[in-house]
């Protein structure tokens, strides 16, 4: 009687086994053939005029700009249309398991010449960021999630040569804003998505990489002139393409 | 008239489909509020008192409804009078804890802002009531806010014991003033005139003022040496005032503690002793010092 016992065991435990390592291999497998989404966000019609910043008030950060005046980044607009700072996610048809993967990118934040370097910042939920300064005069990093979402908002003081913060957000959130109370001109985004994710580079392009493959809502999403969306399918292994437009006011 | 039935059915279920996510995005449901009520976090411990919110409905509904609201978010009947505008306690965000920043004060540190009210704004003190009615309201104001439903409080920081104070110490509070730059919204004589005084704003947007030393009032969370420490080593969550416990070391704190005292115009210690230092406002312009 024993003996059957101890057998049935075995076996479960041998059955176990060989489905975890099949889990295992398989997922490298799928991993192995996944696909990306590349593409490029254009903006079309003029595109709106980002006032200048009068840093007067803190002469440090003024003298940061002296050769080129800072302007506000809501909108900025590469040579050939591309718009810089969209936060490319896929907003549906993730699986649970691509769902859950937190990216081990750990970005930085930074502070620099009184400006958020970069002015918008996307993460996975769980996934560590760094808040630096290279500045030589105080901020105050202030983020403020939006209540109801689960995030948490907090206020630190990053004077000069302080040591980075690390943190991370909760849940999903498109998105938070960051303040900084000392210099009120400073402005910034996290963007917390699930899933890969991409941001847009100076011309505009990104590439969303790690895409399992499947059925996909591409979202863009863009501070000021809100989200669009695509339906994308991406094959194992494959690059599949997705544009977006969007018409200046 | 078969037909005008259906339209009727047809169109209250359109009103029901639009009017559900109208009740859903309230801050708080009814269900929700019945629900957080018999909840643990709607009790309260603040030493050996427990406070149940069940008990505090009629005190609250009788004293804090008329700014706080009935639904705790701060749009009472009087609050379209009040400048700083009452607290929305459905966000869970306090100014005086005793807490990190961006985390929930102790029930503790909810008991004596009741108390205490809070200066240069329409909280009087509550110290009449008596500490159970406190702790009462202390659970009933949990029950706002579903962070109490998913969060404890935050570990409360420890402050050292409170030093001797001396000219050295003052000194080297000015050092840290200096150096973390608590000047650019207080000023460099604390008379909340610093460079960035005048565009400050709370988590609402709306303007804000930040404390003026030389005014010689009360601190918004307490009028002791630990509560100032407290202070600046938590932060005011819901304000432009940031925590700098990062960057300013304990024993630190303490200067800066005695070096704000010196601002204020009291016949304190600190300030006899500074009188003797001599000490020289910081030049705002200056390059900041080295690490």
């Amino acid at each position: 009687m024993k003996n059957r016992y101890k057998f049935a065991s075995a076996v479960l435990l041998a059955i176990v086994s060989v489905a975890l390592v099949l889990a295992i291999v398989g997922e490298r497998v799928r991993a192995a053939g996944d696909g990306t989404i590349t593409g490029s966000v254009k903006l079309t019609g003029t595109a709106p005029h980002m006032k200048g910043i009068d840093m007067g008030k803190d002469p440090y950060c003024a003298g940061q700009h002296k050769d080129k005046p800072a302007t506000l980044e809501n909108v900025v607009v590469g040579s050939n249309g591309g718009l810089q700072n969209v936060v490319l996610y896929l907003s549906e048809g993730l699986s649970a398991s691509a769902a859950s993967v937190v990216s081990s990118e750990e970005p930085t934040f930074d502070q620099k010449g009184c400006m958020y370097s970069p002015h918008v910042m996307a993460v996975n939920p769980d996934e560590k960021f760094k808040v630096t300064t290279s500045d030589q005069t105080a901020h105050n990093i202030h983020p403020l999630p939006a209540p109801g979402t689960g995030n948490i908002g907090w206020n630190q003081s990053q004077p000069p040569g302080a040591p980075p913060i690390e943190k991370s957000w909760k849940n999903p959130e498109v998105a938070i804003s960051v303040k900084c109370n000392i210099h009120p001109w400073m402005h910034g985004w996290h963007v917390v998505v699930k899933g890969p994710y991409a941001i847009t580079d100076e011309n505009g392009n990104f590439t969303i990489k790690n895409v399992p493959a499947g059925s996909y809502t591409v979202s863009a999403w863009q501070e000021d002139l809100g989200t669009q969306t695509a339906k994308v399918t991406v094959a194992a292994g494959s690059a599949a393409k997705a544009d977006f437009t969007f018409k200046g006011k | 008239m078969n037909s005008r039935l259906l339209k009727m059915t047809f169109s209250v279920v359109i009103a029901c489909f639009f009017a559900l996510p109208a009740l859903v995005q309230a801050q708080i449901t009814e269900y929700q509020e019945k629900e957080w009520l018999n909840s643990p976090a709607a009790s309260s411990h603040v030493g050996n008192l427990t406070g149940n919110a069940h008990a505090a409905t009629e005190p609250y509904r009788r004293y804090c409804m008329v700014c706080h609201g009935e639904l705790g978010d701060g749009n009472g009947e009087s609050a379209q009078w009040l400048d700083p505008k009452p607290r929305d306690f459905t966000l869970g965000i306090f100014k005086c804890r005793s807490t990190p920043t961006g985390t929930l004060p102790t029930d503790q540190d909810l008991f004596d802002t009741i108390a205490r009210g809070l200066d240069r704004s329409n909280m009087p003190p509550w110290n009449t009531f008596s500490s159970q009615m406190r702790a009462d309201l202390v659970a009933w104001i949990k029950h706002y806010s579903p962070r109490w439903q998913t969060e404890k409080a935050g570990p409360p920081i420890v402050v050292p014991p409170e030093p001797e104070v001396t000219a050295e110490r003052i000194k080297a509070g000015q050092d840290v003033f200096n150096r973390v730059q608590c000047w650019k919204c207080h000023g460099v004589e604390g008379k909340a005139n610093g460079p960035s005084a005048s565009t400050l704003q709370d988590d609402q947007g709306r303007p804000i003022l930040p404390y003026n030393f030389s005014e010689g009032g009360r601190f918004k969370c307490g009028t002791t040496d630990s509560d100032l420490y407290k202070i600046f080593m938590t932060g005011l969550d819901g304000t432009p005032m940031p925590s700098f416990a990062d960057n300013i070391k304990p024993d630190e704190a303490w200067d800066l503690v005695f070096f704000l005292r010196t601002l204020q115009p009291f016949h304190t210690k600190a300030r006899e002793l500074a009188k003797g230092l001599n000490l020289k406002p910081i030049n705002p312009n200056a390059p900041p010092p080295s690490q």
